[in-house]
Parts: structure tokens; sequence; C-alpha cells
């Protein structure tokens, strides 16, 4: 017999909510590291959830033939086959940031080669208008702020792209 | 005949780990791949002869459906199966035949793994297409994605580190989508194999229904590079070596739509708003993806594009929801698959001829290369649906779908469908007068190019032409898949042959757990399935 007790309990889920939000803030960031730390979050918050989706704890685990209630297995053999999964993303992310770190000196992920052509083209267009307004001067700012990782590989990598 | 099932998995595992203790050896480890993928061909068109009797079904040690995973061969997965071992293969044999160059640019990898992770790639892809279980499938997806992270990194030169970043970022996000999807979905139903899931998920409350309908449509969404969720393709593909970009652009955006296909027609009943949304997302992913490609001065995004742009087509005929639509959207991805794979292939080939793809700088090479001219120009018009070709068909049909399903969105997905085709000749005309006929802006290299190499894109070329002369039955056989698929029944049926669970019945859970199966619905009868689990994990080790 196997419990199927679905109301789950309210400190997990807020343990869930808290690990997944944390760790879609941290994906979003754009150092490779916190989004390293941010994929391990959200990969715990869904580990919990499908440990959840198991139903109630407190009940032994599936051994031999038993009338007691049992806990569900599949949940477990799950989150295990996830944990190996995210441990060898882990290391590829790992790897990939040390990678960058070594060409670049920084682990950033970097611009689109498209956004980038089309920021130098408004750029070039906002300088041969010269004109004040008020479009304009919001694309030069939103220029200037998204330059942070442009640096000397540009050309490089541009070249490398075409 | 049913142990022809896990081979396709099995093979190409055994072989990465040969071909990985043959690392120093780079002439044994093509011969050991080139074999694999060979026997691999050779299994996947024995299967497509048999499944016409009907489904093959593989219990993985012998634990019946429900309990164990079940591996399923049915019309669609044979046909896909047969497709992708041939553009394996056709790949593989081209970039054998690059390899020496392609090896001394990428000469600082430590150990040579392009092979072994080649094979782990084409395991990854036929797992996906065998699964006859969710979370199999899951696994499946993440053995592909972690092969692909090492193949389009190959190098690690700052550029493909770059796009590479962008590429397992997304892909990482996309499956913490889907694995949230399995855990919600765990919840609901108790159960992940897809046979048990297709008869319990219907009797769920629509507003849950929705909720999971969603939640992996959005994970295989940015698989197959939907709409909104398709901007990391045409960064992250160009970067990589010419065959890797081919097979990616060939299988695996493809293997986001099988997902779809599997999904959406076995285990949701149908859903006419949802349906709605998918076909406004497909106009949007037709129109603006080819938009992307109009204003492309590289011949290799252009073409990642215009892969974009035509995913639409074929989530066009899974939105329209009917047995031509689907018949016409398989017909057409085993169309795209080869298609899209040869222009890739021949891309590599363009730049290996005129030292760069991109359009500025490339000219003349019609008098030049008149052959390459001739194998891009074949599966270019192919790729714009230039009648009698196969994209011409494929892109008929699904454009009869639509007029038969007749409503303002169908027509308007029509109209979409036409301004596609027009504007992919476009971009392709555009490219082809840039590179082929006007004038070069400064003379090309003079480079010899492998016989190897032409041989094997002109036989991919060869392969996306020669459908056009098996259309008829190859429409044939998507029909009946397309059928196969929205009765349901053959595919359920053939996993849980008496309704309940798996032919025949182990012995210990025939006594114990025997009526746990019967009670049907709710999440009772889950905690038999521990199999899934370990069963999967075993493959995971081998993917490490």
């Amino acid at each position: 017999m196997i419990v199927s007790e679905m109301t789950p309990n309210l400190v997990l889920v807020i343990l869930i909510g808290i690990l997944v939000a944390t760790g879609v803030y941290l994906l979003l960031e754009r150092s490779l590291t916190r989004i390293l730390i941010g994929v391990a979050l959200i990969g715990n918050g869904v580990n919990l959830l499908l440990l959840v989706a198991g139903g109630a704890a407190g009940a032994p685990p599936l051994v031999g033939e038993s009338e007691e209630p049992m806990a569900d297995p599949v949940p477990q053999a799950l989150i295990l086959t996830a944990i190996v999964i995210t441990l060898g993303f882990t290391a590829f992310i790992l790897a990939m940031a040390y990678r960058s770190w070594q060409l670049h000196g920084h682990d950033e992920v970097q611009d689109d080669v498209e956004d980038r052509r089309v920021a130098k083209r408004t750029e070039e267009g906002a300088l041969d208008a010269r004109a004040d307004d008020a479009s304009v001067n919001a694309a030069m700012e939103a220029l200037t702020v998204r330059d942070e990782t442009e640096d000397e590989d540009n050309e490089q990598s541009e070249g490398g792209a075409r | 005949m049913n142990w022809l099932v896990p081979l396709v998995v099995a093979l190409p595992l055994f072989s990465a780990g040969l071909a990985l203790t043959q690392a120093s050896r780079p002439r044994v480890q093509a011969i050991i791949s080139i074999t694999t993928i060979s026997l691999v061909l050779i299994d996947a068109i024995w299967m497509l002869a048999l499944v016409d009797a009907g489904p093959l079904v593989l219990n993985v040690g012998e634990w019946n459906a429900p309990v164990g995973i079940a591996l399923v061969v049915d019309r669609l997965s044979a046909l896909m199966l047969v497709v992708s071992s041939v553009v394996l293969l056709g790949v593989l044999l081209y970039s054998v035949s690059q390899g020496t160059s392609m090896e001394r640019r990428d000469s600082r990898t430590p150990v040579s793994v392009f092979h072994p992770t080649y094979l782990v790639l084409a395991a990854g892809v036929g797992n996906a297409f065998i699964s006859g279980d969710l979370f199999n499938i899951y696994v499946a997806f993440e053995i592909l994605l972690g092969a692909s992270f090492v193949l389009i990194t190959l190098g690690a030169t700052g550029e493909r580190i770059r796009a590479g970043t962008i590429y397992v970022v997304v892909s990482l996000a996309s499956s913490i989508l889907f694995l949230t999807a399995l855990a919600l979905i765990y919840a609901a139903t108790g159960t992940l194999t897809l046979a048990t899931l297709a008869e319990r998920l219907p009797e769920l409350p629509v507003g849950t229904q929705t909720v999971l309908q969603v939640m992996l449509l959005l994970g295989f969404g940015i698989k197959a590079a939907i709409f909104p969720l398709s901007a990391w393709l045409p960064d992250s593909y160009p970067t990589a070596p010419a065959p890797v970009t081919a097979v990616f652009a060939g299988l695996l955006t493809k293997v986001g739509i099988y997902a779809i296909i599997r999904t959406q027609v076995l285990l949701f009943p149908a859903n006419d708003a949802l349906d709605d949304v998918l076909i406004v997302l497909s106009i949007l992913t037709m129109v603006i993806g080819i938009l992307g490609a109009v204003a492309q001065n590289d011949l290799k995004r252009l073409l990642s594009f215009t892969l974009v742009s035509h995913i639409g087509y074929m989530l066009f005929g899974i939105a329209i929801a009917n047995q031509v639509g689907l018949a016409a959207t398989i017909f057409y991805v085993a169309h795209h698959i080869t298609v899209q794979t040869a222009l890739f292939l021949v891309a590599g080939w363009i730049e290996q001829r005129g030292g760069t793809t991109s359009l500025d700088e490339l000219g003349g090479l019609a008098k030049l290369a008149p052959m390459l001219a001739v194998v891009f120009f074949v599966p270019a018009m192919n790729l714009a649906g230039i009648p009698p070709l196969s994209g011409f068909m494929g892109k008929v049909g699904l454009l009869q779908a639509a007029a038969d399903a007749a409503t303002p969105l169908a027509y308007a997905a029509i109209a979409a469908g036409l301004l596609t085709s027009l504007l992919t000749l476009y971009a392709i005309v555009k490219a082809w007068n840039k590179a082929f006929w006007q004038s070069s802006p400064k003379p090309l290299p003079t480079v010899r190019i492998r016989r190897g190499m032409i041989g094997a894109a002109t036989a991919i070329v060869g392969a996306s032409t020669a459908i056009t002369l098996v259309a008829g039955p190859l429409y044939a056989y998507a029909t009946s898949a397309a059928r196969d698929l929205t009765l349901r029944t053959p595919y359920i049926n053939a996993v849980l042959v008496d309704g309940e669970r798996g032919e025949g019945e182990s012995a210990e859970v025939a006594g114990t757990e025997g009526s746990d199966g019967s009670e049907g619905s709710g999440s009772e009868g889950s905690g038999s399935e521990s199999e899934t689990g370990s069963g999967s994990q075993g493959q995971e080790d081998d993917d490490e």
C-alpha cells in the first residue's frame, strides 16, 4: 500500500519558492559563476518539488511486501537522476567559466553579435541625426548601458562570426 | 523482434566508450563511429519495415509497462530514426573527410572527443525517439544536450565559448522547465509512462491539464526554437564547426518538434484555445524568422534564421490539429531535416572554398566551382518550396490542412506560410547572387576540397532530393503514422496490452501488487514504477 496523501508540507513549498526565486534572480545575472549558483539553486528547488510530488513524508520506503503505508520510491529515483545530471552540467559550466576567464579575464556572458551590430548601427544613425530628440537620447543611453562587456576582443569575435 | 529497439541507444553508447579508449588513433575512432552509425541505420530501416504490423514495444529489464520503462517504436519514431540515422551518417562521413583540417585547428583539445561525443549525441537522439516514458525523454534530452554542449564549444575558442555560454544557459533553463513539468505531472497523475498518462491526463480538471500542457510546451518550445523562445538559435549555431552546425540544425530542433507532436497528440485531448495560441505563434515564428534571414549578410546566420522560420511550418501543422495537418508535419519534418543539414554542409564547403561565409566577401563561385553551385542550388530551391521538390509538397500539404480547418486563423496561417515561402526564396536568391554570380571583391584562394567532403555533402543533397522521388509512398506512410497518432489506441494498446499493464506479468508483482495496477486513475499504482528512475540513471552514468 502506498501513501497517497497529496497535501504538501507548507515549509517545503515555501522553501521551493525561495530556492527557485533566488535561482531565477541569479540566472539573470551576467557573470557565469552566479548563473552557475542560480542553476544549482533552481535544480535543488525542482528536486524538492519532485519530492513533494511523491506524497507525504514519514512512511518507510518500499521494502519487500507489507500492508503498512509505504513511501513512494519513484520521486527519489527521479531526484537521484536529476542530481547526477545537474552535477555533470555544473562541472561543464565551471569549465566554461574558467575558459572564459582564461580568454577574456572575466566570465561574463557576452552580448549577441547581432545585438551589437544593431546597437552600432543605431549609434551611427544617432550621430548622423544629431537630433535633440528624446528617443535618440534614450537609444544613446541604452547603448552606454549595454556596452559594459564590449572590449578589445570585439573586433576579433565579430570577424569570427562573419 | 523487439530486441532491435534498444540497439539505437545501446550501440552508440557502447561505441562511444570504445572510441574514447582509442583517443590517440583518429582513424580507428572514425572506423568505430562510421560502423556504429551504419549499424544503427540498418537497425532503423529494419524497424521501419516491421512497424507496419504494429508498434514494437520493449519493456526494459522485463519490468512491464507502468512499472518499468517501455521503449516504443511506432511509425513516427521509426521514420524519425531512419531519417536521423541517414543524416548522422552523412554528417559523420563529411566531418571525417574534413577531419584533419578540423583537428589541426582544434589541436588544443586535450582528448580527441569529437567521435565519442558524436556517438553520445546519436544515442541521445535515438533515445528521445524511442522513449515511452516522459522521464526517459528528459534523460534523453540531457544526454543529447550534454553531447551538444561539448560539440558546440569544440576547441574552446573565444567565439565558441561566447556562443556556447548562451546555448548552455538557455538549454539548462529549458531542462529545468521540463523537469518542473515532470514533477507537476507526477504529482497530478502518479505516473510518467506515456501510455498510462494518455489515459489519466484527460481525467484531470481542464485548468490543471492546460497548466501541464503549457509547461511541457515551454520546455520543448525552447528546444525547438519557437518564436519568442528562438533568439538563442541564430546566435549560437553558426559559430560551431560546419558539420556540428549541420547536425544540430537538422536534428536537435526536430527532436523538440517530435516531443511536441508526441505529447500534444498522445497525452492531451484537443484544446482549441491553446491550438489558436500555437497557430499565432507559428505565424510569428515563420514571419519574424524569415525577416531575420532577409537581413543577414552571412550565409550561416542566414540559414540559421531560415531554420527558425521553417520550424514555424511544423508548429503550424501541429496546431491545425487534424490528421491532414499532422501527416503534412511528419512529411515536412523528414524533408526539413535532410534539406537543412544539406544546406549547412554546403555552407561548410563554401567556407572552405571561399575562406569565409560572409556574402560581402564571396563572389564568382558559380564559375569557380560549378559543382558547388549545383549542390547549393538544389537544396536551396527545395527549402524555398519550388515545385516539384519535396519542400513544395510538404508546404502544399500544410496549406491543404489549413484550408480543411477553414478558420480565420488558419487562413491567416496560409497567408503567412506563402509569404514566408516567398521571402525564403528572396533570401536564398540574394545569397545565391552574392556568392555565386556577382564578381568577387577580391580573388578567392585556391583550395582543394577533399573528395570525401564533396561526396558526403553531395550524398546528403541527393538524399534530400530523393525524398521528392519517394514522396508518394512517404506521404502515404506519414498519413498512416498521423492516423495512428490521432487514434491514440494503437500506441496505448501496444504498451498496455490488456489495458492496465504491459504484456505478461512479472512473477513477484502478480501476487502482491496486481490489485494496484487495476485501480486505474489517481496516484495509486505509481509506487511500482521505481524501475523508471534507476533504469534511466544507468544510462546517465554512461553519459558522464
